[in-house]
């Protein structure tokens, strides 16, 4: 029983730490229209960022600077800013297709990056030494996965809270606007460029968050981690929650990590020992199978976006 | 020329070898409905980008109320005072009728990303002015009715409507209409007509592209013609129906002027 319980917390920790990421993508996505081909690069520099920030110094990689966890956990996102700031003064010109692939090259680079810069994040070893906050006064048990977890889920309802704001605001209509049409909007005097980097540092700074949480939960992060795969499940998770819904984006974090472990667990379990070895395989070729067939049969998602008449200031159903 | 409200001079736009506007002059007085007319492809739409900074001009200035504006983006001339409409409409398809008017007011402080944060209050009692005011627009252009509806499901000739809804959320003193009163029906188009003339007694400019001669030999003085990217013709309408040019050059005919 305490076995179960102890892997529905597990199991509820990752899913919350990649709703925030799924959040972050609905305000870029699902709000700005613009096509994040690279997720994970964001959600790494939010990883190395804090654990590098918050470590014990290492004789072999740079880092360790021993940082109290919240300050870690900020400079993670203000690495992932960073990056998306530099990533979207030269890519946002772009449109569609062409951001989709520039930024899913950027992934690319980070995750090359990180593998082969030994002095900076460790090589494919990844960083060491990073303690968990507050390990010391609470061990490595139970308790502490569970605070953890209520942290976690802290951090998602203040991340939902914010987005529902700012979607909900003047702000938020502005950039439905410029997804909608970007010349319409700039004929009514509003200037998309700006706005779009906006969105897109932040974003991607939620996004940095998400992996500051995911290396802190690990106490441990490789270039592994940085895959690509990452930003394929993200994306599954935000196409199969619905798209511009921040209930469907975090609805869609849960069902597909769900779908991912028990897909996981199903085949471990059931397939023939030969094929054992393809299991991780056959996984990605099923998620790639969900956002397919999602997009053919139900494009607006499980929790389409919801129109804002605004006469009440409310969403309508 | 206190009474010219924009000048354009020498305005030439080139597409590789094609000239689509060749070195047009032109004046529009202030308080004026001017008509733009001219067969397909004579460069109407063409200028109209040229003007409002949706294309930049190869050559030639255009002066808004005595300043030199050319090349500015299209959202500063809107800010100057300089709103148009698309000839083919560009509503923002998944937002509701009244969001696509809530957004034109300029200097919204809710449009930055710390405004529903750190200046909520001040944000929501300007949020409600604008809708008040956007209730008001879309009233007058008889589109309360479908404020709730999403702009991309409305008709073609609602489309238009709300275009200059759109616009004059955002209050300028001049605005360029392409075409409103194409695809429009009749009844709708009467509305349009009307509201255009309304708005131009309170005093705004309009400079209109439009093909129905009727509406622009009854509501438009001065009327300028545009063939092959020139200018052939300006006048009022009673000179444009005795002008042979004129006739020629909207019937497609090859004008060497």
């Amino acid at each position: 029983m305490i076995g179960l319980i102890s892997y529905l917390v597990f199991f509820t920790t990752v899913a919350s730490i990649l709703a925030i990421a799924v959040l972050g993508l609905n305000l870029q996505w699902g709000n700005t229209g613009l096509f994040n081909g690279g997720v994970v690069a964001f959600f790494g520099a939010g990883a190395y960022g804090t654990l590098l920030l918050g470590g014990t110094p290492q004789p072999d990689h740079m880092g360790g600077f021993g940082l109290i966890y919240p300050l870690a956990l900020l400079g993670g996102m203000v690495a992932a800013g960073l990056l998306a700031w530099i990533v979207g003064v030269l890519t946002l010109r772009m449109r569609h297709d062409y951001l989709a692939i520039s930024t899913f090259g950027v992934a690319v680079a980070f995750e090359n990056l990180m593998r082969n810069a030994e002095w900076l994040s460790g090589g494919a070893k990844g960083i060491r030494g990073f303690e968990r906050p507050l390990r010391a006064a609470l061990g490595d048990g139970f308790l502490y996965n569970l605070l953890f977890l209520l942290f976690v889920l802290l951090l998602l309802f203040a991340t939902y809270r914010f987005l529902e704001l700012l979607v909900g605001s003047p702000f938020g209509r502005l950039l439905r606007a410029i997804r909608e049409d970007e010349t319409a909007a700039r004929s009514l005097g509003k200037s998309p460029d700006r706005i779009r980097l906006i969105a897109f540092i932040t974003g991607s700074v939620i996004m940095g968050l998400a992996g500051g949480l995911y290396g802190t939960f690990y106490a441990f992060v490789s270039p592994q981690d940085v895959l690509p795969t990452l930003t394929f499940q993200i994306w599954a998770m935000l196409i199969v929650g619905g798209a511009g819904n921040n209930r469907g984006a975090i609805m869609g974090a849960f069902l597909i990590w769900a779908a991912w472990t028990a897909s996981g667990w199903g085949l471990s379990r059931f397939a023939p020992v030969e094929m054992q070895i393809f299991a991780g395989s056959i996984q990605y070729v099923l998620i790639g199978l969900v956002i397919v067939g999602m997009l053919l049969w139900r494009p607006q998602g499980l929790f389409p976006e919801r129109l804002v008449v605004s006469q009440s200031g409310h969403a309508k159903n | 020329m206190a009474d010219t409200v924009f000048t354009i001079d020498g305005l030439t736009v080139t597409f590789g070898e094609f000239c689509a506007v060749d070195d047009v002059s032109l004046k529009v007085r202030r308080g004026s409905i001017t008509g733009l007319i001219g067969p397909n492809g004579a460069g109407k739409t063409t200028l109209f980008n040229a003007i409002t900074g949706n294309l930049s001009p190869d050559r030639g200035t255009v002066t808004l109320n005595g300043k030199q504006v050319t090349g500015l983006p299209p959202d500063r001339l809107f800010a100057m005072g300089l709103g148009r409409t698309f000839q083919i409409p560009r509503p923002f398809a998944r937002m509701s009728v009244l969001e696509n008017v809530m957004l034109a007011p300029l200097a919204q402080i809710g449009e930055r990303l710390t405004g529903p944060f750190l200046s909520a209050r001040a944000v929501r009692a300007q949020e409600k002015e604008i809708r008040v005011r956007a209730m008001e627009v879309l009233e007058f252009m008889t589109l309360s009715p479908l404020a709730d509806h999403p702009a991309g499901k409305i008709s073609g000739g609602q489309m238009k409507l709300l275009e200059l809804a759109r616009v004059l959320m955002g209050d300028p003193e001049i605005i360029l209409l392409d075409e409103p009163a194409a695809g429009v029906n009749p009844t709708l188009a009467g509305t349009l007509i009307e509201r255009i003339e309304d708005l131009n007694q309170q005093g705004k400019t309009f400079v209109i592209i439009e093909h129905d001669m009727d509406f622009i030999m009854r509501h438009c003085d001065p009327i300028i013609a545009l063939a092959q990217g020139k200018v052939v013709f300006e006048g009022t309408a009673v000179e444009a129906q005795s002008n042979p040019i004129l006739l020629d050059a909207y019937l497609g005919a090859r004008v060497d002027a």
